[in-house]
């Protein structure tokens, strides 16, 4: 019918495009417009200005909808492998973990990098955060943190009694000052300090920022590094002072450490860490692993490390291997116990149920939409409220009328009982169970498949029908082959709009679906909501998004987009 | 003696003046549960809370069942816009854990009892179940069953073992959609002693026990979501006993009046109670401090169980529980704490539940969906 240089025309119609096209296939040289500049130019400029306002036309909505629909659904779904909680709040346990094997209690090493990350993370209230993030992967690490953050600031007492014992000197903050700060950052606190006190009223400024002195990282690596955190806590939680406030037992325990369990070469001019050094190897101290163990036994668990350790990442798969099925563990991937296993049935169940549903209101709104398109139009119109009552009415009430009419001693039940259908003993369970949920969901989206089937009905021509009939079609053939065919893309659109409505749909199952009859949107619901388990929730919601565009693109390749059609 | 409560009465209300002094909010909203339960909230204490202070507005948000959630969404969005959270024990750690809801100091934001007793001794350490969670009232799970069953002869449930009685006891029953309460019944009922229950549940085959109980009525249960859901079943013979939460029980015996009675047998405690949202500005914080000095006093406290049979959540307030606001009947008798009632209950371990939880969950729900 058309060639190839037609068939746009033929559509769009001419546009500055078309001018273009021309331009380049017809003319070799340059075409000039009226005012002088190249045709070329003054043609783009004109489709560049085009563009820019349609663009500016729909700039409002598009704005709209990246910020309320892209941004947070892009946002959700990145929860989906964002796991920073372990890595950030055991910043040197993850790293210590790295070359344990898996087998039995790490050593005391590890315990002691976790014993300073606990510490740290009490104080800023993070451990029991990571407890309930452990706790989703291993049963008892929520009570297990709690109970711990309220203990761990009692590692390295010991330690800190007798330092003070050795020399009284430890007690005082301005000895670690001493030892630790910077010169610079000294002077500067003094200034701001002298500041404060002969500033009248409210003083804002805030203490300048704590700063170690260089080398000493390198001659007490674990004591500097926990006592800056301590300074830095200090300040920023705290409000208050390093000058002011004795160090953390745990920082004794690092020093302690440091004196006893590396090479250390102090400095000569400073008799206090010398003394300390002589005297560490002779004090007693205590393990920190059986600290962590008396405080719960847990701890000596090879399970909880595992997971520990599985879960470091920044970054984890675990949260699809469970909507799937699947844990994490420290030894790989492997099966959920299989009375843990869900969510394959509930992905299985929701598909089952929706296709059900859409085939259910294929079969029930064909007919309404062929008699609404075939009456005359005051008729028409009439039925066609009825079918947007529905609309009007709220969802929830809809619901519970189906509860109402379906349940055992309920409207459908009591009649079918004083007919005699069936017996009082013998009442159907119609509803908390599948039978309800696709009744009652049937009925919330028979409009989704009336409407589209009925406005493209409304554009069949009788015409066709009757020229059928004319040229010897029987009735039910004339229906098959000519008027069935073209109402096939309402069906098309009908059946998108309902299955992927019902296949995220919630209220409803949850209301009338019982055990058997809820759908994975529950799961989801459920873990945004109750469990708090959002990384889980949103990797259910991820594979949800992921399952409807396949089974778009499905539908795109075998049945084809174009042939949908609302009208 | 009352010289000395004078003294203490007086000396409550300097604690409280400063709060008075302080730049206070002039709106605030409280997130409570609607129904019944908001309506003893608003009678009880808010409306006299606001005819003190006519400047102040009251919005209610009625999604406590989204407590949690709603607190993190704000949380993570940093727009805090919930002012007073009412929140479920449980509900409250979680809250606690997670950092969302502030952690108080209970004896210097709570008004002391009338004899003068510290507010953490008058609540006692057994309401106090977490630092951020101010408790007002206590409530129960428990089970009512219809009283009008022929299939029965005219016997009636006693112990919570009728309820997995199919023999003696037919008819559907309702039972809420989640682990809780109903793997302690069944074990309790599979011949576990109360205080092993939870010791029990621990390992596999503790919960595979529980299962195994709750499987003999499974196909007879109605499984609820919601606290209403148990009254209605109820009300329209859909099922012949169910558990539900003793305040909705009372009010479909007490005031709707239909043929039900409770089954206190083996009643599961639970508490409810506020919890201060964390970043709060100043003046918020100040209002939201002061009605709460004055909602959770030992006269307001006894008040609220005008309107609902929840225990008041003070020692103290107890001998003040008088009748019903509308119905004139004494409530005393209606409450879960009630000794009579209490005689055979048992106390939600809110934190093995807070470990458990997650892991059993799953199991149920496979078992459920099964």
């Amino acid at each position: 019918m058309t060639d190839a240089t037609q068939g746009p025309d033929a559509k769009t119609g001419v546009t500055p495009d078309t001018g273009l096209r021309i331009v380049e296939e017809e003319l070799a040289g340059p075409v000039l417009a009226a005012d002088g500049t190249p045709l070329r130019r003054s043609l783009n400029k004109a489709l560049r200005r085009q563009k820019l306002r349609a663009l500016a036309l729909i700039a409002p909505l598009l704005i709209f909808v990246l910020v309320t629909f892209i941004a947070p659904i892009a946002d959700m779904l990145f929860r989906s492998v964002e796991n920073q909680i372990v890595s950030e709040t055991l910043p040197r346990t993850v790293v210590a973990l790295r070359d344990w094997d898996g087998e039995g209690t790490p050593d005391e090493e590890v315990f002691r990098d976790l014993a300073r990350d606990l510490v740290i993370a009490a104080e800023l209230k993070n451990h029991t955060r990571l407890g309930s993030r452990l706790n989703y992967e291993t049963t008892g690490a929520s009570s297990l943190l709690r109970k711990t953050g309220r203990g761990v600031d009692d590692i390295g007492e010991e330690l800190t009694d007798q330092f003070i014992a050795l020399n009284p000197a430890w007690e005082e903050p301005a000895t670690w000052i001493a030892l630790m700060a910077d010169e610079g950052w000294i002077a500067d606190q003094a200034e701001w300090a002298a500041e404060k006190e002969a500033a009248q009223g409210p003083f804002t400024t805030r203490e300048p920022a704590f700063r170690l002195r260089d080398g000493v990282a390198e001659m007490l690596p674990r004591t500097a590094d926990i006592y800056a955190d301590f300074a830095r806590l200090i300040q920023t939680e705290d409000r208050d002072s390093p000058t002011e406030e004795e160090p953390w037992n745990i920082v004794y325990q690092a020093l302690w450490e440091d004196l006893t369990l590396g090479p250390v070469t102090l400095p000569e001019d400073e008799p206090l860490l010398a003394e300390a050094a002589v005297a560490a190897p002779t004090f007693d101290a205590l393990s920190v692993t059986d600290a962590f163990v008396d405080m719960d036994r847990d701890w000596a668990d090879p399970e909880l490390w595992g997971t520990i350790k599985a879960f470091s990442g920044k970054y984890t798969a675990g949260y699809f291997l469970a909507a799937a099925d699947f844990q994490l563990t420290a030894d790989g991937i492997a099966a959920q116990p299989e009375d843990r296993q869900i969510y394959g049935l509930l992905f299985g169940r929701t598909m089952f149920m929706s296709l059900t549903i859409m085939v259910s209101c294929i079969l029930l709104g064909y007919p309404i939409a062929f008699l609404l398109a075939n009456l005359p139009m005051r008729t028409a119109n009439i039925l066609l409220i009825l079918v947007l009552l529905p609309f009007w009415t709220s969802l929830l009430v809809r619901t519970s009328a189906w509860k109402v009419l379906l349940q055992q001693q309920g409207v459908i039940n009591d009649i079918l009982v004083w007919t005699g259908i069936v017996s009082n003993a013998g009442r159907l369970a119609l509803i908390n169970n599948q039978t309800g949920t696709i009744i009652a969901m049937t009925h919330i989206l028979l409009p989704f498949m009336i409407l589209p089937l009925y406005s493209v009905m409304k554009t069949i021509p009788p015409s066709y029908v009757r020229a059928a009939k004319s040229l010897g079609a029987t009735n039910f053939t004339a229906f098959r082959r000519v008027y069935f065919p073209q109402s096939v893309p309402g069906i098309g659109a009908g059946c998108i709009l309902v299955f992927i409505l019902s296949i995220g749909y919630y209220i409803t199952p949850e209301l009338v679906g019982g055990t058997t009859g809820t759908f994975i949107s529950n799961r989801i619901a459920y873990h945004i909501s109750s469990s708090l388990n959002w990384g889980l929730a949103a990797a259910l919601g991820t594979i949800l998004l992921v399952v409807v565009l396949v089974l778009y693109y499905l539908y795109d390749r075998i049945v084809g987009i174009d042939n949908v059609s609302l009208s | 003696m009352k010289l000395k409560s004078l003294m203490l009465m007086s000396g409550a209300a300097i604690v409280a003046m400063p709060a008075l002094a302080q730049e206070m909010a002039d709106e605030m909203t409280i997130v409570s549960w609607g129904g019944a339960y908001q309506n003893s909230q608003l009678k009880a204490y808010v409306e006299p809370y606001q005819a003190m202070h006519p400047e102040l507005k009251v919005t209610w948000d009625e999604s406590s069942a989204e407590a949690v959630a709603g607190m993190r969404a704000q949380s993570e969005a940093n727009n805090i816009t919930w002012d007073l959270v009412d929140a479920t024990a449980a509900d409250s750690m979680r809250l606690c854990d997670e950092g969302l809801a502030m952690e108080v100091d209970h004896d210097e934001l709570l008004a002391p009892a009338p004899d003068g007793t510290p507010a953490s001794e008058d609540f006692g350490e057994e309401m106090l179940i977490s630092d951020c969670f101010i408790p007002q009232i206590a409530y129960s799970y428990t089970f009512g069953y219809r009283t009008d069953v022929d299939a029965w002869d005219g016997r009636t449930p006693d112990e919570i073992c009728d309820v997995f009685n199919l023999e003696e006891f037919p008819g559907k029953r309702s039972l809420e959609k989640r682990p809780h309460n109903n793997m302690e019944w069944a074990l309790i009922c599979d011949g576990v002693a109360m205080e092993d229950v939870y010791d029990t549940l621990e390992t596999e085959e503790g919960q595979d026990r529980a299962l195994a109980k709750l499987d003999t009525i499974k196909d007879q249960t109605v499984w609820w979501t919601s606290g209403a859901d148990t009254p209605q079943l109820l009300a329209d013979g859909e099922v012949v006993m169910g558990s539900s939460y003793n305040g909705r029980l009372f009010s479909v015996i007490e005031e709707q009046d239909q043929p039900v009675a409770m089954l206190w047998d083996a009643q599961s405690y639970d508490l409810d109670g506020w919890v201060i949202p964390e970043g709060l500005d100043e003046p918020t914080l100040n209002r939201v401090k002061d009605f709460l000095y004055f909602a959770t006093d030992t006269q307001r406290l006894a008040d609220q169980a005008a309107w609902i049979s929840y225990g008041p959540a003070r020692k103290s307030s107890a001998p003040l529980v008088g009748k019903h606001a509308e119905l004139g009947i004494e409530m005393a008798p209606h409450m879960p704490t009630n000794p009579d009632n209490a005689s055979n209950a048992f106390v939600q371990n809110y934190e093995w539940w807070a470990d458990y939880r997650d892991d059993l969950d799953s199991k149920f729900q496979a078992w459920l969906a099964q």
